[in-house]
């Protein structure tokens, strides 16, 4: 029988098939962050359960924590919450890096990088964008609190096996086009519910051409276009990733051995059947610049907010409702559009090559008047490393201001939001009525594009002005 | 869990497509570690006006939909972020289910807040958009809209009219049994800890 990626890795970790279409299926790592855990840990201790495996649980703080300061958090009831989660690690045995900790970011930055996310492993959070792990080959979703509090007392969970989406991205991208503007694309070609009910296998000469880096950043936004995972088959990227770099909870010596056999086991076979298949050509890809308030409401840089009736995901009123809220008209060069602020970071794109890439954009340049620029790492990890290569001093002598670790104003639930009819180039997920504050207007972008608006003060194709 | 029983009540219908998690429940309301008082939070950037007084406007403050226990929307319900407190308020504000078309290849429902629902008893029901464009006129009359939920019969009926909805045998079966996931799942521990016997999870003791 040939086997998908995802076959191969379901089948190693279905304990048992149970009534009704689902099986309970082991979880190899289970990632926490504050704000979908304290329910989760209050139901274990009213019906006295405990935590099966501590060592196989990982937590962090990211969503809440202010990035301008280390030393307190101001808000009361966003620091109960961050008390609640250092307590319960304390209760439980669970590794936690809490705020003052190296090793504290946004949890899809940090698993990756400490080796807790590893090629053929399960991988879950009370968090929609743990699809980033998939980039290693991995089967890795969001769960609820419910599924939470599942995994912490069974180290399992019941589900169903989604259906199969292969995408392939053909050719390579231009210079300035990125696994951003990949994943754009393809939530902008099949909708934010396109993926609903399956996971993507990523595959294509493109995806290939990535780096670990790019690779989160296309699996990250999996969710985004409707599915629960996507993943990528581990390659020698991926095995130099976790091997290269010291990795403290990857497998050594004889151990890394075995499991680097395993990894090479993991790919789709080649008469494997997909329930779909998509292809999407990128050789001619421009950059991408969303317009409205859903993912899929995008365009590239050098076209125009398009008209009502043209959009064929969504109907003509759902883009009327769009444009009201967002403040724009129909047939705007998307080049014409202003901007009061600029977020580079977060899950989606807040690792040092994101980082890099910005900078070398804005280096001996000027952040426009007006614009207020947040540069976000996102780990203590990567903060470290951008200030040993100085990235620091770039983005500062530019006009931006340069954090520590978190969300941020990915969600805005820290102090970093966007005031109301405020407008923001962000390197973020979502451009959600509100996500970014309250009236705040998000426009999604990759990186470069983001560091390029901060220059000229409004959207610009990156290409033009490197 | 409580079973879920056959009702009869009143429907709010909120006509957008792809209501995501951020407009259930915005994050200022995410801070709480309690798993209650969450209903006064549904909706509550489109609910409310600036000043928190209520925005008579958004269908839920009108007096038609006073007590609502059905909740009516578009396309692609609930998508976005894992963010249970969205079912949560949703619940806690009194729904007990939820309906939204399935329109072409895009589904009533996003699966997480879907998955979400089934653990808190919240039935997820997905109509053709033909019959959701249907309970929409009728909803637009300004007497209250009833109708009756019978799960087992798999059928949403209002006074005109009648429809019969598909649902996945075990969610039905967790619905109308309230089955608890965790202690069904804690009953196979010779199976779990079998299995961890001679499975690899690569983890190494840093």
């Amino acid at each position: 029988m040939e086997k998908t990626l995802f076959d191969k890795i379901w089948d190693e970790h279905v304990i048992k098939e149970l009534p009704g279409g689902e099986v309970l299926l082991y979880i190899d790592r289970h990632l926490v962050h504050e704000v979908t855990s304290p329910q989760a840990f209050e139901g274990l201790r009213l019906q006295n359960r405990t935590v099966r495996h501590p060592e196989l649980t990982f937590a962090t703080t990211d969503h809440n924590v202010p990035t301008d300061s280390r030393t307190e958090i101001t808000d009361p009831v966003a620091k109960a919450q961050v008390d609640a989660l250092a307590q319960n690690c304390v209760d439980n045995g669970i590794t936690f890096y809490g705020m003052e900790s190296d090793k504290q970011g946004v949890v899809h930055i940090i698993g990756p990088e400490q080796g807790i996310t590893l090629p053929g492993t399960t991988v879950v959070c009370g968090d929609s964008h743990t699809a980033t792990h998939g980039a290693f080959g991995a089967i890795a979703f969001g769960i609820g609190t419910s599924e939470v509090e599942h995994v912490l007392a069974t180290q399992t969970l019941r589900q169903k096996k989604p259906l199969q989406y292969k995408v392939e991205f053909k050719g390579r991208v231009p210079t300035g086009v990125t696994a951003k503007d990949m994943v754009l694309e393809l939530i902008g070609e099949i909708g934010t519910a396109g993926g609903t009910g399956c996971a993507f296998e990523f595959c294509g000469e493109a995806i290939e051409a990535l780096s670990m880096e790019g690779r989160l950043t296309v699996c990250n936004m999996a969710i985004e276009a409707g599915a629960r995972a996507g993943l990528i088959a581990p390659d020698q990227t991926t095995i130099d990733y976790v091997t290269v770099e010291d990795r403290p909870f990857a497998p050594k010596d004889g151990e890394l051995e075995e499991s680097i056999e395993y990894w090479k086991t993991l790919y789709s076979d080649d008469d494997a059947v997909f329930d779909k298949t998509l292809v999407i050509d990128v050789e001619k890809l421009e950059p991408q610049v969303t317009w409205g308030t859903s993912p899929g409401m995008v365009t590239g840089i050098n076209s125009t907010v398009p008209q009502l009736d043209a959009v064929a995901e969504y109907s003509p009123e759902d883009v009327r409702t769009a444009l009201d809220y967002m403040g724009l008209e129909p047939g705007m060069k998307m080049t014409d559009i202003k901007i009061d602020t600029v977020f580079i970071g977060s899950c989606t794109n807040g690792r040092i090559e994101d980082l890099r890439e910005a900078a070398k954009v804005m280096e001996g340049k000027q952040v426009a008047d007006g614009v207020r620029v947040l540069v976000v790492p996102g780990s203590e990890k990567v903060r470290y490393q951008a200030e040993a290569e100085r990235l620091d001093r770039i983005f500062h002598e530019a006009g931006a201001e340069w954090r520590y670790a978190g969300c941020s104003m990915c969600l805005a639930m820290n102090p970093d939001k966007l005031k109301d009819k405020e407008r923001c180039a962000s390197t973020s997920n979502r451009n959600f009525e509100g996500r970014q504050g309250r009236g705040g207007r998000t426009h999604l972008v990759s990186p470069v594009m983001a560091a390029a608006a901060a220059i000229a003060g409004h959207f610009v194709d990156v290409r033009e002005q490197v | 869990m409580k079973k879920f029983e056959t009702f009869t009540g009143v429907v709010c219908a909120v006509d957008r497509a792809n209501i995501d998690t951020d407009a259930l429940i915005p994050k200022e309301h995410l801070k709480s570690i309690k798993r209650t008082g969450f209903g006064s939070a549904l909706f509550s950037d489109w609910r409310y006006n600036d000043d928190g007084s209520d925005n008579a406007e958004f269908v839920l403050n009108q007096p038609k939909a006073q007590g609502a226990s059905i909740l009516v929307g578009r396309n692609n319900f609930g998508c976005g972020s894992s963010r249970e407190h969205a079912v949560w308020a949703v619940a806690q504000q009194g729904f007990k289910v939820v309906i939204a078309p399935i329109e072409g290849d895009i589904p009533g429902f996003a699966d997480i807040f879907r998955n979400n629902c089934v653990k808190n008893g919240v039935l997820t029901v997905q109509l053709s958009s033909e019959q959701v464009d249907r309970i929409f006129e009728m909803a637009m009359a300004d007497e209250p809209l009833e109708a009756t939920i019978n799960l087992d019969e798999q059928k949403v009926s209002f006074k005109e009219v009648e429809f019969t909805f598909e649902v996945d045998q075990a969610v039905k079966e967790k619905l109308l049994k309230g089955l608890d996931d965790i202690a069904e799942s804690l009953l196979l521990e010779d199976e779990i800890s079998g299995f961890e016997s001679r499975h690899n999870t690569q983890l190494s003791t840093a």
